[in-house]
């Protein structure tokens, strides 16, 4: 819990964009075939590995929904010989940062180490990942601590506001329901469910893998098959696409607080679409999640009507939509949704201008090297552009592939992207003046 | 198995290597700015702060929030620049910037390409000094912080119960009262109090100036000397005076019920001592006290008694902020498992803590938070923007560079004695205020999903 309560202006996390970027990357193949791609950087003796497993939260069934994140969050909760105790005492003395994150998508895996416990710590996480316990103490624990969070999840306007959008979007598909399941299904799940989900979710068909630090390709190459040993080849089938079905309109959902949180979107671009990229150019001047997009400009600029709003791309694995959010005050709502569809209207048929796409350009490509500057943030970085599905020279071109684009083809874009009138919104509060 | 024997050896080498870490350079120009100068040559970025000596601590009576709000109008233009001008070319320049505001400090920063820090420098030197707005720059900017505190505080009930803590928590010193501000006070918050505040308490002898990244140490001193050195000292800056706390003698104890809680919880903050400028080792015991008692969400004593052995608590925790000028927090809280009201689970907390107390500190508890500590000295370093802030965070509240660079060393010098008796304070709750976050006492505790 954060005591000292710093108040930022910016309410958006930027993960938006990459100046050419002075980013070597090296294609590592280990004997047994697995790939990573490494940036190998000295100075400081410690390395950093990020391993992300598609298909997440996906893989479970309806009846046994949250079964990939409960086994996830058990990885850490004991393995081998140790039970939790015993297993979070090692990787203290071992210095080292484990983390186990499941999502919609993905199960990922972060860990760093000091380089000279290498060997130590890789086979301390090869436990975990090949060999974790799910005893029965530590998933009644994890389990009482999943409920309470979905409880908590439950009173929280946003996390309303995203799971009805999710639900609207994409009905039946898992995509539609939340990542966690439910206080039922979560009570239901058992260790065979859990061991299931363990051998569905992690394997070597579906990792994509980033290193980082004070580490060669050899090393890492050997170290990589040492964690491996044990990981089964092939995981669960990923489910089939979701096609994003929302109909227009406004949806409310009452709930007592002083603001209205609002999901808004349509349809989207998927991530393999040639034309992905101009879409993501224009979003960061229509919405992009920092100041001086438009829907900042209209809505809190100039209006005082939120401390913050954005739009975003929320390209999946198996399906895609264009979404925004914003929080007002109750009585702002009705006019705060009038604003957003004005905004959607007017990009979709004027597009933006010359100067706009020229400015744009220039903070994309300038703001790109400040996506490398750390071993975290780039280890994490070379996982998910494999995901992601790019070329390992992407780093190196992508800024060009900005600077070409041309303002036809933009507005190509935002006449094909935008659709004010297939707008979907979620609203969570008392707003006023909506039906 | 020689556990000990394996730490010893670990450390002697961490200390090595960690030596390796670019010093830092502290220097001040003659108007007052203090400048801190990191090096870190790994990525062509740099990292660009200024951070004032004032924060919301410092308000006048009836303008809680102005610290904030003035924040906020910074961007709202100089004699020279219009407003929302300073973060378009920010953003021309592929940068990203932002600000930040406190009790202790306001700070203002910016992450660019490290060939562009000499604009960055000259833009904050000219809103140091020729801040200019209008009423209808700082019209709407009221309404906006009006939503922030409605989207941040006002909508989750865990900030507004924390907000109820801290006013609980201090009698006299304005530590009590929100960073944001009161709504009320906000309300009626002028563009005029903003630049009152700004002509009062900003300027280069309340000022820290951070520069870490890709940057050669004695260019960027050159460069600070020129674009920030011909600026006057604001002679309106004088020593900063608050209230003090008086002795407390009562312990207070508040329900903060909403229908919005979803996992109740119990939560105590005790009045501690701060970081002091060459004395640290008091703060120092207090955060291995915290280390040892909440440290973990596994292994620290609060989790494994109270979650792992007794199986009444979702999570427990314990936590200590030194770094402020005057009033330190030692927090200690427990969520507990259905079925256990917040007094039983306070109950068994306070157990749990004055067990700890009697029977004293596990060895082996102690080598792996020690260990873990020499190593996230290393593990800092992959961060620049995070040594950054430690600099600006510190020299802000009254630290020196010496003293931010010697809390490890700090931390690693003290003893299991020394956090015992440093935890002897948890038992008097005349310092503290203990609150419980719960649904209210009239609506079912059931919650639909």
């Amino acid at each position: 819990m954060t005591r000292l309560l710093a108040l930022t202006l910016g309410l958006f996390v930027l993960l938006a964009a990459p100046l050419r970027a002075e980013v070597a990357i090296t294609p590592v193949t280990s004997d047994s075939g697995l790939q990573a791609w490494l940036v190998e950087e000295r100075s400081i003796p410690i390395v950093t590995l990020e391993l992300i497993f598609a298909g997440g939260s996906t893989l479970d069934d309806d009846a046994t929904a949250g079964a990939t994140s409960l086994m996830t969050a058990l990885l850490s909760e004991g393995a081998g010989d140790m039970d939790a105790q015993e297993f979070a005492a090692r990787s203290e003395e071992l210095a080292a940062r484990i983390g186990f994150n499941a999502g919609r998508d993905t199960v990922s895996v972060s860990v760093q180490f000091l380089t000279d416990d290498a060997d130590a710590v890789i086979d301390h996480l090869r436990l975990a990942l090949t060999d974790p316990r799910f005893d029965a103490d530590a998933v009644e624990r994890v389990r009482g601590q999943m409920v309470s969070k979905l409880r908590r999840d439950a009173l929280d306007p946003n996390t309303l506001a995203s799971r009805a959008f999710a639900q609207a979007a994409y009905g039946e598909h898992p995509y539609g329901r939340a990542s966690d399941g439910s206080v039922e299904t979560v009570a239901a799940l058992d260790r065979d469910t859990l061991i299931a989900a363990h051998q569905g979710a992690i394997a070597r068909d579906r990792v994509f893998i980033g290193a980082a630090g004070d580490i060669g390709a050899e090393e890492l190459a050997r170290l990589l098959d040492r964690l491996f040993d044990g990981i089964p080849e092939q995981g669960a089938e990923i489910p089939a696409r979701a096609e994003f079905a929302a109909p227009p309109g406004i949806e409310v959902i009452p709930f007592d607080g002083p603001q209205s949180v609002i999901a808004f979107g349509h349809d989207g671009i998927a991530r393999d679409d040639p034309d992905f990229l101009t879409a993501y150019v224009l979003n960061e001047v229509f919405g992009g999640g920092r100041f001086g997009t438009r829907l900042m400009e209209s809505l809190r600029v100039q209006r005082g009507l939120t401390y913050g709003v954005g739009s975003f791309l929320a390209a999946g694995l198996l399906g895609e939509s264009y979404q925004g959010r914003m929080s007002t005050d109750n009585a702002n709502a009705a006019a705060a949704i009038e604003l957003l569809r004005e905004e959607w209207a007017q990009i979709a048929e004027h597009g933006i201008s010359d100067d706009d796409l020229s400015r744009i350009q220039t903070y994309l490509t300038g703001a790109y090297p400040l996506r490398f500057d750390g071993n975290a943030a780039i280890a994490s970085t070379m996982a998910s552009m494999q995901y992601q599905g790019f070329d390992i020279d992407y780093v190196n071109i992508r800024n060009d592939l900005i600077d070409a684009l041309t303002v036809e083809q933009v507005n190509a874009m935002a006449a094909r992207l935008y659709d004010a009138d297939a707008l979907y919104f979620v609203v969570v509060g008392q707003p006023e003046g909506l039906e | 198995m020689f556990p000990r024997l394996t730490v010893l050896v670990v450390l002697g080498l961490l200390a090595l290597r960690a030596a390796h870490a670019e010093p830092v350079t502290h220097a001040s120009l003659d108007n007052g700015l203090e400048v801190v100068i990191i090096e870190d040559r790994r990525a062509p970025v740099v990292v660009h702060m200024v951070w004032y000596r004032v924060g919301a601590a410092d308000e006048p009576p009836q303008q809680s929030g102005i610290a904030h709000f003035l924040e906020h109008l910074m961007f709202k233009g100089t004699d020279t620049m219009e407003p929302g001008e300073f973060s378009r070319v920010v953003e021309a320049n592929g940068g990203r910037d932002n600000a930040f505001t406190s009790w202790d400090y306001t700070g203002y920063f910016q992450r660019v390409a490290s060939d562009r820090l000499e604009l960055m420098m000259q833009m904050e030197a000219d809103r140091m000094a020729n801040l200019s707005f209008t009423e209808e720059d700082w019209m709407p900017e009221r309404a906006v912080v009006l939503e922030e505190r409605g989207q941040v505080l006002e909508s989750r009930v865990g900030g507004q119960f924390n907000e109820s803590m801290m006013a609980a928590l201090y009698k006299a010193h304005p530590y009590g009262i929100p960073i944001i501000g009161w709504r009320h006070d906000m309300e009626r918050l002028t563009g005029q109090d903003a630049m009152d505040f700004y002509h009062q308490h900003y300027g280069p002898n309340n000022a820290v100036l951070v520069i870490a990244g890709d940057v050669d140490t004695e260019q960027a001193l050159d460069m600070a000397q020129r674009i920030y050195g011909p600026l006057s000292p604001n002679p309106a800056i004088t020593p900063v005076t608050r209230p003090h706390e008086p002795p407390h003698l009562a312990e207070r104890r508040l329900v903060f019920e909403d229908a919005r809680v979803g996992t109740p919880y119990v939560n105590r903050m005790y009045l501690a001592p701060v970081r002091r400028a060459g004395d640290q080792a008091e703060a120092a015991a207090l955060q291995m006290l915290a280390a040892l008692l909440g440290g973990s969400s596994t292994t620290s004593v609060l989790e494994r008694r109270l979650n792992f052995e007794q199986g009444v608590a979702l999570s427990a925790w314990a936590g200590y902020n030194g770094m402020a000028r005057d009033y330190g927090t030692f927090t200690l809280g427990i969520a507990p498992v259905e079925g256990v009201s917040l007094e039983e689970a306070e109950a068994a907390l306070d157990a749990v803590v004055a067990e700890f107390l009697q029977d004293g500190v596990d060895q082996a508890q102690f080598d792996r938070v020690r260990h873990q500590i020499r190593a996230s000295e290393i593990y800092a370093l992959d961060d620049v923007q995070g040594r950054a802030r430690q600099y600006g965070v510190g020299l802000s509240i009254g630290l020196g560079v010496d003293d931010i660079d010697t809390w490890v060393d700090a931390l690693d010098a003290v003893t299991p004695e020394d956090v015992i008796a440093a935890g002897q304070m948890l038992l008097d709750r005349r310092n503290a205020v203990t609150g419980y976050l719960t649904q209210p006492a009239t609506t079912a505790p059931e919650v639909t999903q």
